[in-house]
């Protein structure tokens, strides 16, 4: 293990829009939102300013309800970030960015944890884990899984 | 359409770590510039379009700032770096119809600041951390900065699946350096790199080195769009718009499709080639957005110049810089010259196609295929110039 640093890294703040994916995130669970319609399932997260999308990219039905996904992926790309912008990510330096293919069809980028740099490889299982950053909030990271 | 309209006067300012000067003096600078270049006055421009980006100024405010007085077109545009491919098309639709005359198109910045870091101006993504719900989710990842991770994403993909290598994306880098070392204006003149020293160069976010990166500039670039035959009796030679098209994929981020490697520049390329009726292998010059050099490659595919996937092995002769067969970002591009955006590549095309380049200049310039792309290629622009109708 790191050593614990005394800076803080950022901790999201849940607004309502987000709040029912952070409540599950605390209790070990992913939740995405899925077409009541058509059963597709979103990303949690939009793109640019990454507003949750109001309606269902497939038959654009405006009846989504969050839905426990699986957990279960494999890695899409990942990115090793060199730059320091935060002073909490110092000794952590390059720390990878990682973009998860879930099995329900989705994109999310998240961190894979558990791995060393050298060993990522495009195509990797995966399995959601769950990072405490704060008394209150937790976040969805992956960590090396099973092959399906 | 095709060749109805023209570009008549170009205006580029200093560029690069310019100081004491604020976004609307660089606009204005630019525009002087661009109405003395064409032979045109102030009063005769009754269309604005201004580049939106993230400086406030760069709003229809400008106008009363600038005092520009009856105008009969005024828009602040974004479809971030496509803007400038899609404020020719709305200029030159305007002008067709009509709706005003002689417009001014603009792109100005300045997030430089004297005795800071470019990592402290406003491209640092550090500014945004004050985010909440999603938006403060991939700061928590450590995701900060602008584009750099999802352009790192898209480019590490197309390695994944093609074998793209650091040695083809860096000889993308090289040509353009060369050509900049023809280009007084560009801030790289008189730096020379060689494909060892991109390879040297540290990561900023890998697979991207920092001269697969773009520059950051102060500065401003203007055009003037008018009628084709105004533009005749105009002091330079008319640039004519013969084709344009926008073209915008979404991303879903769903399993179905990969818009990391297949781009807007397809569809877009199609559309603006098919007004102009030009064929790909009629393009004599390209001036292709590179805000990394993973975005030309990218964008060469979606053209057609060679098939998807093979991008790299397609670059990695150095065609594409001076003296190769095709010519690329013959300014040096905005990884060696200056980063205003889609105003870097067009306002290149323009100097090509009249064969103002003086040492740079291409031979052949008749036809100049100009792209944009904003977003994490999410945007895309087309614009088919051309030195006769």
């Amino acid at each position: 293990m790191k050593p614990h640093t005394l800076l803080a890294k950022p901790v999201p703040i849940p607004d309502e829009e987000s709040r029912p994916f952070f409540d599950a995130a605390r209790a070990g669970v992913l939740l995405l939102l899925r077409c009541g319609a058509c059963d597709t399932f979103m990303s949690p997260t939009g793109g640019i300013g990454t507003p949750l999308r109001p309606r269902c990219v497939s038959c654009f039905s405006a009846d989504l309800a969050w839905a426990a996904a699986g957990g279960k992926g494999t890695l899409y790309s990942f990115a090793l970030m060199h730059q320091l912008y935060d002073a909490a990510f110092a000794d952590e330096l390059p720390y990878n960015i990682s973009v998860v293919e879930l099995d329900e069809g989705v994109r999310m980028t998240a961190n894979v944890v558990d791995c060393a740099n050298e060993d990522l490889w495009i195509g990797m299982p995966l399995e959601v884990t769950f990072e405490q950053l704060s008394e209150g909030i937790a976040i969805p990271k992956f960590r090396p899984g099973l092959a399906a | 359409m095709r060749g109805q309209t023209a570009i008549a006067g170009l205006g580029i300012t200093e560029m690069g770590k310019v100081y004491g000067r604020n976004v609307t003096d660089f606009a204005g600078d630019a525009i002087a510039l661009a109405l003395d270049d064409a032979g045109l006055e102030k009063s005769d421009v009754d269309g604005l379009l201004m580049n939106a980006n993230h400086s406030p100024e760069m709003a229809p405010m400008l106008q009363l700032s600038l005092g520009l007085e009856d105008l009969t077109l005024i828009s602040a545009m974004n479809g971030y770096g496509s803007s400038a491919g899609t404020m020719l098309q709305y200029a030159a639709h305007a002008i067709a119809t009509g709706q005003a005359g002689v417009v001014a198109c603009v792109y100005a910045d300045a997030p430089l600041s004297q005795g800071g870091s470019i990592s402290q101006s406003s491209y640092s993504g550090r500014g945004i951390g004050s985010d909440t719900g999603f938006a403060s989710l991939r700061f928590a990842y450590g995701d900060y900065g602008p584009a750099n991770t999802s352009y790192a994403l898209a480019c590490r993909r197309h390695m994944h699946l093609y074998g793209t290598t650091h040695d083809q994306l860096g000889t993308i880098a090289v040509g353009q350096r060369e050509w900049a070392q023809l280009n007084p204006r560009a801030q790289m003149h008189g730096k020379p790199m060689t494909l060892a020293d991109y390879h040297d160069s540290r990561w900023v976010v890998e697979p991207l080195h920092l001269f697969d990166c773009c520059l950051v500039s102060n500065g401003a670039v203007a055009v003037i769009v008018t009628s084709a035959e105004r533009a005749r009796e105009l002091r330079q030679p008319p640039v004519y718009l013969l084709g344009f098209g926008q073209a915008a994929p979404g991303d879903n981020r769903r399993a179905e499709r990969e818009p990391a490697v297949h781009t807007g520049a397809r569809r877009s390329g199609e559309l603006a080639l098919r007004m102009a009726d030009v064929a790909l292998e009629e393009i004599d010059v390209l001036e292709l957005y590179d805000c990394y050099t993973y975005t030309v490659l990218v964008t060469l595919e979606d053209y057609g110049f060679c098939e998807k996937g093979e991008g790299g092995a397609f670059v990695e002769d150095g065609k594409l810089g001076p003296g190769g067969s095709l010519p690329t970002n013959t300014g040096g591009g905005q990884l060696s010259s200056f980063y205003m955006w889609g105003f870097t590549p067009l306002s290149e095309g323009v100097i090509q196609a009249r064969g103002q380049g003086r040492e740079r200049q291409v031979p052949n310039h008749d036809l100049v295929l100009v792209s944009g792309n904003g977003g994490t290629l999410n945007w895309h622009s087309t614009t088919v110039l051309g030195a006769a109708r």
